[in-house]
Order: structure tokens, then sequence, then C-alpha cells
């Protein structure tokens, strides 16, 4: 059994900021994140799936696959947009890294099984990094 | 408690299954299948899982660990084309989760000692791709 892990990256603007709380209340839950014009990252995402070897090619996940569910699902909705205004669910929702992974995962499992048929590969978790600094590990069991 | 040790090795590689046509191997493996070949800087982290000894503080001596991957993995594969000096790879296609569990196979019973236990095998293929083995 092997895991394979594939590193993604995309720019996109947002702000952190509910409507549920006051002004004061998002400048201290959110600090420099809730600024009003919004700001950017480099968002990194690291997608892993585990399955057993596939013989004929040696490896465990069809990589082309993967990159291009990735591709549809995630890279060409959010790269260089603004998630806020552009991506549906954070016009309701705060585009936390938490609350973005969850999407994320959430994406990808909805179409995991039109693009990998059978058993394996699975996928496993995915992490997603705002900044070098803080990382963020969604199972993808924990996700409806 | 686990200890990881990273080295480095080049090597360069052709993903491609002769049994396959060519359109089979380039949907399979894209330029990986480039039948010239090409290269990675691969990168390799080992762990190991073990208690501190309570003489040394030390789960295994690092200085080993050292010279068994040197040994064992980089002095072997660094510089080599893996079809071609490298067996098993010329018979089994050197693909990043083959090369891993290659090596997990030739460091076993080397870090398998003393209380301590070879945990996982993590070779990166590009610092945007690698592969976790961790055993069977």
């Amino acid at each position: 059994m092997f895991r394979v892990t594939r590193r993604y990256q995309f720019a996109a603007s947002h702000r952190l900021y509910t409507p549920l709380v006051s002004e004061e209340a998002n400048r201290r839950l959110y600090g420099k994140c809730a600024q009003p014009y919004g700001h950017g990252h480099n968002y990194v995402i690291e997608v892993s799936a585990r399955g057993p070897l596939e013989a004929h090619s040696g490896r465990a996940v069809d990589l082309a696959i993967l990159d291009e569910l990735v591709r549809r699902q995630v890279l060409e909705p959010m790269e260089h947009r603004n998630l806020n205004l552009e991506v549906e669910v954070f016009r309701r929702t705060v585009p936390t890294s938490e609350n973005l992974g969850v999407e994320i995962c959430r994406r990808l499992k909805r179409s995991w099984s039109t693009v990998f048929a059978g058993d394996w590969p699975k996928l496993e978790t995915i992490r997603i990094q705002e900044t070098s600094r803080n990382a963020f590990e969604i199972r993808a069991d924990e996700v409806e | 408690m686990v200890v990881t040790r990273k080295v480095e090795f080049s090597a360069s590689h052709i993903c491609r299954n002769p049994e396959l046509s060519d359109e089979e191997n380039r949907r399979l493996f894209g330029m990986a299948a480039n039948p010239h070949g090409h290269g990675h800087n691969y990168v390799l982290e080992v762990s190991v899982e073990g208690q501190p000894d309570p003489v040394t503080g030390m789960v295994l001596d690092l200085k080993e660990l050292k010279e068994v991957l040197e040994r064992t993995v980089v002095e072997p594969f660094d510089h080599r084309f893996l079809n071609y000096e490298v067996p098993p790879f010329d018979r089994v296609i050197p693909t990043a989760e083959n090369v891993a569990r290659d090596i997990w196979s030739r460091l076993e019973s080397q870090l398998n000692r003393q209380g301590r236990k070879l945990r996982l095998v993590r070779l990166y293929e590009t610092p945007d791709l690698y592969v976790d083995y961790l055993g069977e």
C-alpha cells in the first residue's frame, strides 16, 4: 500500500469577515485578515491518496487523472480569483483555510468515483497552506 | 518516537512498460515515457521508530543511520541511470512507488534491530510529488 501526495498551487484573494458578529468582533477575531479590501495568498495544497500498486504502470495513483481532476474542480475555479466574490460557497461561508480545505476536499470527493473507477485509489487527506507558517490537514473521511 | 533522516541523490530513469504500445505509455506516463530518459534530484526521507536509549538518549546513532543510507542507497543510485545500472529497474518500472519499495527492502534488515523499526520511506521525485511506503 502506498500513499501518493501531489502538490499544487494557486493564487487567490479573500477576506475573513462574518456578518454574524460586530465589526469590532471581526477585527478581534481575524485581525489584519478582516481588512475591508481583502488580501491574497499563494495557496499550496497537497492531495494525498492511498492505494496498492497497479502492476501495469508501477503506480498507485494515475497522476494524469488526478491532475485533471484537481485542475477542473479546484484550480480552474479558484486560480487568480477573489474567493469571497467568485466562489459560490464563500459568499456565505468565511474562506478560512479550514473552510477552504473542507471545500476542496468536498469537491474532489464528489467527483472521485467518476474518474477513479473501482475501490482504489482512495482520497485520504488534503493539506492546505495559506502561508508557509501554518498548515491545515483535512481527512477525507471527516468531510461529507 | 520517530527519527527521520534525509538524503538526496540524482538519477535518471524512463517510466515505460515494454508490454504496452507507445500510445498507452504516453497516456499513462506522459513525458516520463521519453525513451531517452530524464532525471530528478530525488530526496529520500527515512523514518525509524524506537525509544531513546536510557544511557545515550538516542533512538539510534545518527552516524550509523547516515552510513547505512550512504552505502545502501546513495552509493548505488546517485548519478546513475536506474533502468540501465540499478537492478531491479532493468525489469521493474522505476516509478517513485517502485523505487521507494525497493529502498525499503534494502534498508529493512539493516535498521530493524535493537528494538528499532523502519517506519516510513518517503521519496520525493520532485518537490511537488512524493510517495510514502510504510511496508506492506
